[in-house]
């Protein structure tokens, strides 16, 4: 795990966000997966009259936006739910079952080390998966969506 | 302890110190003053260094010390420790840290009070947060106190208190002259002396018992005197069910505490991106994973080299384990290998007690200058840049982390530092996960779940057996204790989230969507992000 993250920290230079955001040009709104409102297209409302909060509400409700939402809310809600049943399972396991977490798996190692030392496991596992699934799946759309709305609040009094 | 150790020890330390105080010139010998650079050292750390800087400002005295210190004792149910300080980082992974770097600017209040009204939020916020950093302080200055007690022979109550001292003027030094950047270097520094440190026990352990963990765990149950009840669950928080409520209280107070932490959030806050300080927190999964599987070994290995009497003999908390396996370890007491490995520790665990105190002693500043004066200052007056007033604040928290320190000098460093997860997941989670993820919070609820679970939180700990009514207690003569359990997690923690849901179901003012709406966008993409 620390090798890849050592190998990503060395490739990040590169593709982070923050280093290509100038070179790159923003704002390019009709590239794929661009920015659109969905709801009712509504009059064509003039780009200037709009408050900042017209804007984030407006990208809130555009596709692309709820799109970026979901894809993290499903991974990230029964993931929580997962670790922090299996976190609470285990803390209750050891002060009701203490017979149950003393039985003898091999040698002097018992249940409940095996527990603890799976916590140990499935923390970094799921530590993969999801940083795997947010740069898969997330970051490129997000990283879209902050320049478009940047350029559409740009030089609107806040 | 001998001569050698001292001279030895306080060498290496002042090695450390003399290094520390480099950087610090160093990285502010052209300081701006500006406030980005004070707080968040001009956001330009690259993940892998936030990633070790993160691990060394979570890796404390605690750690090391504390947790080695009660497996030692009570065996297994040490280990829990371990297990909740690691878990929790999957809460700051998965729910906290992109979206706080996306919204804030430096500290916790900032994300609150960007979809409420500001002054009452950030009062609140404010308040919580230097309550848990002065709680945290407290327990790495114990920490640092029972160190020195041992390495000058436990003994001299004024080396000890004088210690105390020390540490609080070197880390007033060093978040006053280099703020965020110097904070962040020594960080690095000491998360690398202190992987080192415990990589050479732990193989050394290893070695002793020629890479035979049954051998380990075998003999640690034997010298411990509890048999093979030393390897399950039950040794401290069995028996009464009282005790096993404390243990679900400790559990969840852990786990759910570290997202609440000030001066963790506000390192997400040093690196450039979302991404950034996602990647920051894989890497500092990956050191204190690693560092807590090590402190499992050194805690076994303590209890199977030294044994528990002896450990509870030096130190009744425990805190002495690591230092004394040490000297098991490189050869018994007065051989060259013993002194040299000792005095290596102790200088490890100052340097870690150093930084991590310097990182939140910067952490309770900044909510000190940017939160609670920029809210509370009467307009008219002179006013002073924030950056001054943070460094004062700096001072000024170090002083009381310094009396409160020499207050509470024989409770156990682990367990302090739980208290302080306690507090923190009670006042600080739930307001920053309503805020990020509940589109109807309301300024009142905001306020209402930080007070409702900063108070009871406070309240409970007063009245429960480690202030007053028990031999072990703070006060031991005086009884008004009242609440069973010694960590108030189980209570206090819903009573926040309960707190926080019955302000803004209550409130007379409705939600603002626009708000809520840039929020929302502003966590998932950084649109707007400093």
């Amino acid at each position: 795990m620390e090798k890849e993250a050592g190998r990503d920290a060395a490739a990040m230079r590169v593709d982070d966000p923050w280093y290509d955001a100038l070179a790159s040009g923003w704002g390019e709104l009709d590239g794929a997966g661009g920015f659109m409102p969905v709801g009712p297209p509504g009059p064509v409302a003039p780009q200037s009259s709009h408050s900042a909060a017209d804007i984030y509400l407006e990208v809130q409700r555009s596709a692309v936006f709820q799109d970026v939402r979901r894809r993290y809310r499903r991974f990230v809600v029964p993931a929580t739910l997962a670790f922090v049943v299996w976190y609470l399972a285990y803390v209750v396991t050891a002060v009701t079952a203490p017979g149950l977490m003393a039985r003898p798996v091999a040698g002097a190692v018992n249940v409940a080390m095996v527990a603890g030392l799976g916590q140990f496991l499935t923390t970094f596992l799921l530590t993969g998966a999801y940083t795997r699934h947010a740069r898969l799946r997330r970051d490129r759309a997000a990283l879209d969506l902050r320049w478009e709305t940047q350029e559409m609040t740009r030089g609107i009094g806040r | 302890m001998s001569g050698n150790h001292q001279t030895l020890a306080l060498l290496l330390f002042s090695a450390f110190i003399a290094v520390t105080l480099a950087i610090t010139t160093w990285v502010s010998r052209n300081r701006h003053g500006s406030a980005e650079e004070f707080y968040a050292g001009g956001r330009l750390f690259s993940p892998m260094e936030n990633g070790f800087a993160i691990a060394g400002d979570y890796m404390s005295a605690a750690s090391f010390l504390g947790i080695s210190g009660l497996i030692a004792l009570f065996g297994y149910d040490g280990m829990l420790y371990s297990v909740g300080f690691l878990v929790a980082w999957l809460v700051v992974l998965l729910l906290v840290a992109e979206l706080v770097r996306n919204c804030g600017r430096f500290t916790l209040a900032d994300v609150v009070a960007a979809r409420m009204t500001e002054r009452p939020v950030r009062i609140a916020a404010g308040i919580s947060s230097v309550t848990v950093s002065v709680l945290y302080l407290v327990a790495q200055m114990v920490g640092a106190g029972s160190l020195v007690a041992l390495l000058l022979g436990g003994t001299s109550n004024a080396a000890r208190s004088w210690t105390v001292i020390g540490v609080g003027a070197l880390m007033v030094i060093y978040v006053s002259f280099g703020g965020m950047r110097a904070t962040t270097w020594i960080q690095i520094v000491k998360a690398v002396l202190l992987m080192m440190g415990a990589t050479v026990l732990t193989v050394l352990v290893l070695v002793h018992f020629h890479g035979n963990v049954n051998g380990l765990l075998t003999s640690a149950a034997e010298r411990s005197g509890h048999g093979l009840k030393f390897l399950s669950p039950g040794l401290k928080y069995g028996g009464s069910w009282t005790a096993r409520f404390d243990f679900i209280s400790l559990g969840l107070a852990l786990v759910l505490g570290t997202a609440g932490l000030p001066h963790i959030l506000s390192r997400f806050y040093t690196v450039p991106t979302a991404r950034a300080a996602r990647r920051s927190v894989v890497w500092s999964i990956g050191l204190i994973g690693s560092f807590y599987l090590m402190t499992i070994v050194l805690g076994f290995g303590a209890a199977a080299l030294v044994g528990s009497a002896d450990v509870r003999a030096s130190n009744p908390a425990g805190n002495t384990a690591v230092p004394l396996l040490a000297v098991v370890l490189g050869g018994g007491e007065g051989s060259a290998g013993g002194t040299i490995l000792f005095a290596v520790v102790a200088a490890v665990a100052f340097a870690t007690i150093l930084a991590v105190v310097a990182g939140i002693t910067l952490a309770s500043s900044a909510s000190v200058a940017h939160d609670l004066y920029a809210s509370l200052r009467r307009p008219g007056r002179k006013q002073h840049s924030e950056v001054t007033v943070a460094r004062v604040a700096a001072a000024g928290i170090g002083v009381a982390a310094i009396a409160l320190g020499l207050v509470a000098q024989d409770l156990n460093v682990a367990f302090l530092v739980a208290l302080a997860f306690a507090v923190a997941a009670s006042a600080n989670l739930p307001v920053l996960l309503y805020s990020l993820f509940w589109r109807n919070f309301t300024t009142r609820g905001a306020v209402w779940s930080v007070y409702g679970g900063l108070i009871p939180a406070l309240l409970l700990v007063l009245l429960s057996p480690v202030v007053s009514g028990s031999p072990t207690s703070l006060f031991p003569g005086v009884d008004f204790q009242f609440f069973p359990l010694e960590n108030p997690g189980l209570v206090s923690v819903p009573l926040g989230f309960l707190a926080g849901w019955i302000g803004t179901v209550t409130s007379p003012e409705p939600p603002d969507a626009a708000k809520h709406a840039e929020t929302e966008v502003r966590a998932l993409t950084g649109a707007g992000a400093v």
